[in-house]
């Protein structure tokens, strides 16, 4: 009797360490880092995260992350269709800086109210009518953006 | 560049989008049905393989069969609904002077259904009605829709265009945004069409089934992750309002089939 007692009480508390630690992961997903605009770029990286390329190509590519390529041409051949919406991403590291295609992928939408492009990491207090399985989110993190932005940073 | 500045950029930026924006023009409408493949084109204007003829076939047993006071659909309309006014078909929603609303064809024949069968009231686009409506439209298919939102119509008509222009979900994305200003052009696999109402309800190659428009544009609303208006709220009766008033002149396919 008393040791099931106590091994009850141990799974309890193991439980809710878990779930405690399960809530605060998700807490902290859904955390959003404000970032500011000086002169049509985001100089600080996002909640100060290090991208990574590789990581951030496969994102370009994800239909439930970046999906990019809804959109635009990139250097990725193994992919079969390209979107024709937006401009072709080729050479994108020649034309805009590190800072400038942070503010382009972030938030499109600040430097053309009207363009389809979707901020990636745009202050989800100012969206309406959000579907609740992503209410309070950006669509990428901090560092799924961070990613991203590194990967574009190759495309010379 | 100060805050000024920006603003200044802003005020200029949107005027200019808004002087260069698309708006469609009679002459430009394009159907769903022109951005098909010639062998889906042909599946779809013939009845014996369009796969949507079932549930049109469905509609027709519905319409005659019989209600709970023995009188059915076709006690009023004929048989075969030789009776409709084609051209009345083609111009819902139409306004209800004792509703003071808009009334799609489903609330129409629902309210038929209600009123003169003694029927049990549907839920809006349950299969039964979707069929209904299927095969109501199919009678007057090749009709042009026209739709007048001159008259009581008009606050409805331009709520609708209201909605049709607010970005809404976690992408921020409005209807105009696609099929407005990107029509024609590729996302991803799928070519983005003018986002027109004639041909539903329709037959949906990818899922195998019949699709109504509000359901149809419930996925819309899914896709850039908002979350959608009930099927039969106000809000969808004024899209639809909106929609089918835009493509006035486009000839009815009921059932249209896409992917
Ligand atoms: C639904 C369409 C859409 C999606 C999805 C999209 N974009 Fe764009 N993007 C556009 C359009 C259209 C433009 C052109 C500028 C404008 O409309 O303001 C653009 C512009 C850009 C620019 C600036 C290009 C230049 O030459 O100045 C960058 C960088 C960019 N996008 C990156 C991305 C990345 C990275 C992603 C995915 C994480 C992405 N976009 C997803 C539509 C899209
Ligand atoms: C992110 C892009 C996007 C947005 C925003 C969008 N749609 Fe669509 N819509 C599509 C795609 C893709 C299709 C399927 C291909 C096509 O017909 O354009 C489609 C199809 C449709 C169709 C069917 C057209 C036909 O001929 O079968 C209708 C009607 C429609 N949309 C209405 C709407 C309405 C109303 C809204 C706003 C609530 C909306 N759409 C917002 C992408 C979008």
């Amino acid at each position: 009797m008393q040791f099931t007692i106590s091994k009850q009480i141990v799974f309890v508390i193991v439980f809710s360490l878990l779930s405690i630690s399960a809530l605060s992961l998700s807490f902290a997903e859904q955390i959003f880092y404000p970032w500011k605009i000086e002169n049509y770029a985001i100089k600080e990286p996002l909640g100060g995260f290090t991208g990574n390329a590789q990581r951030g190509r496969k994102i370009v590519i994800n239909q439930d992350k970046g999906n990019c390529l809804a959109c635009h041409s990139l250097p990725i051949p193994e992919e079969s269709f390209h979107g024709t919406v937006g401009p072709p991403l080729h050479g994108i590291a020649s034309r805009l800086n590190k800072g400038q295609i942070r503010l382009r992928v972030a938030d499109e939408q600040k430097i053309n109210p009207f363009t389809i492009m979707p901020g990636f990491y745009k202050n989800p207090k100012e969206n309406n009518r959000v579907d609740d399985n992503f209410w309070g989110k950006p669509v990428l993190t901090a560092q799924e953006t961070e990613d991203v932005i590194t990967y574009l940073m190759t495309l010379k | 560049m100060n805050m000024i500045n920006h603003k200044q950029f802003l005020i200029v930026s949107s005027m200019l989008s808004i002087f260069f924006s698309n708006v469609l023009h009679a002459s430009d409408l394009k159907s769903g049905y022109e951005y098909l493949t010639p062998a889906t084109q042909e599946m779809q204007d013939d009845e014996f393989a369009n796969p949507g003829m079932t549930a049109v076939e469905e509609g027709r047993t519905e319409f005659h069969r019989l209600g709970v006071n023995d009188k059915t659909c076709a006690t009023c309309h004929g048989e075969n609904g030789s009776k409709f006014n084609l051209k009345k078909i083609a111009s819902y929603p139409v306004y209800n002077k004792e509703y003071e609303k808009p009334f799609t064809l489903q609330e129409q024949i629902n309210f038929c259904g209600e009123e003169y069968l003694d029927n049990v009231p549907y839920v809006y686009d349950c299969t039964d009605l979707v069929e209904l409506e299927a095969y109501v439209r199919h009678l007057a298919r090749g009709e042009k829709v026209n739709v007048n939102i001159t008259g009581a119509l008009k606050p409805f008509y331009e709520k609708g265009k209201k909605l049709y222009n607010k970005r809404f979900g976690q992408m921020n994305m409005a209807c105009a945004v696609c099929h407005d200003q990107f029509a024609g052009q590729r996302l991803r696999g799928q070519v983005l069409s003018q986002g027109h109402s004639n041909g539903f309800p329709l037959y949906r190659l990818g899922s195998g089934k019949m699709t109504s428009l509000h359901g149809r544009m419930e996925e819309c609303f899914r896709s850039f992750r908002a979350e959608p208006f009930d099927r039969g709220s106000d809000e969808l009766i004024n899209l639809e309002l909106y929609l089918h008033s835009r493509g006035n002149g486009l000839p009815i396919e009921t059932p249209a089939i896409r992917y």
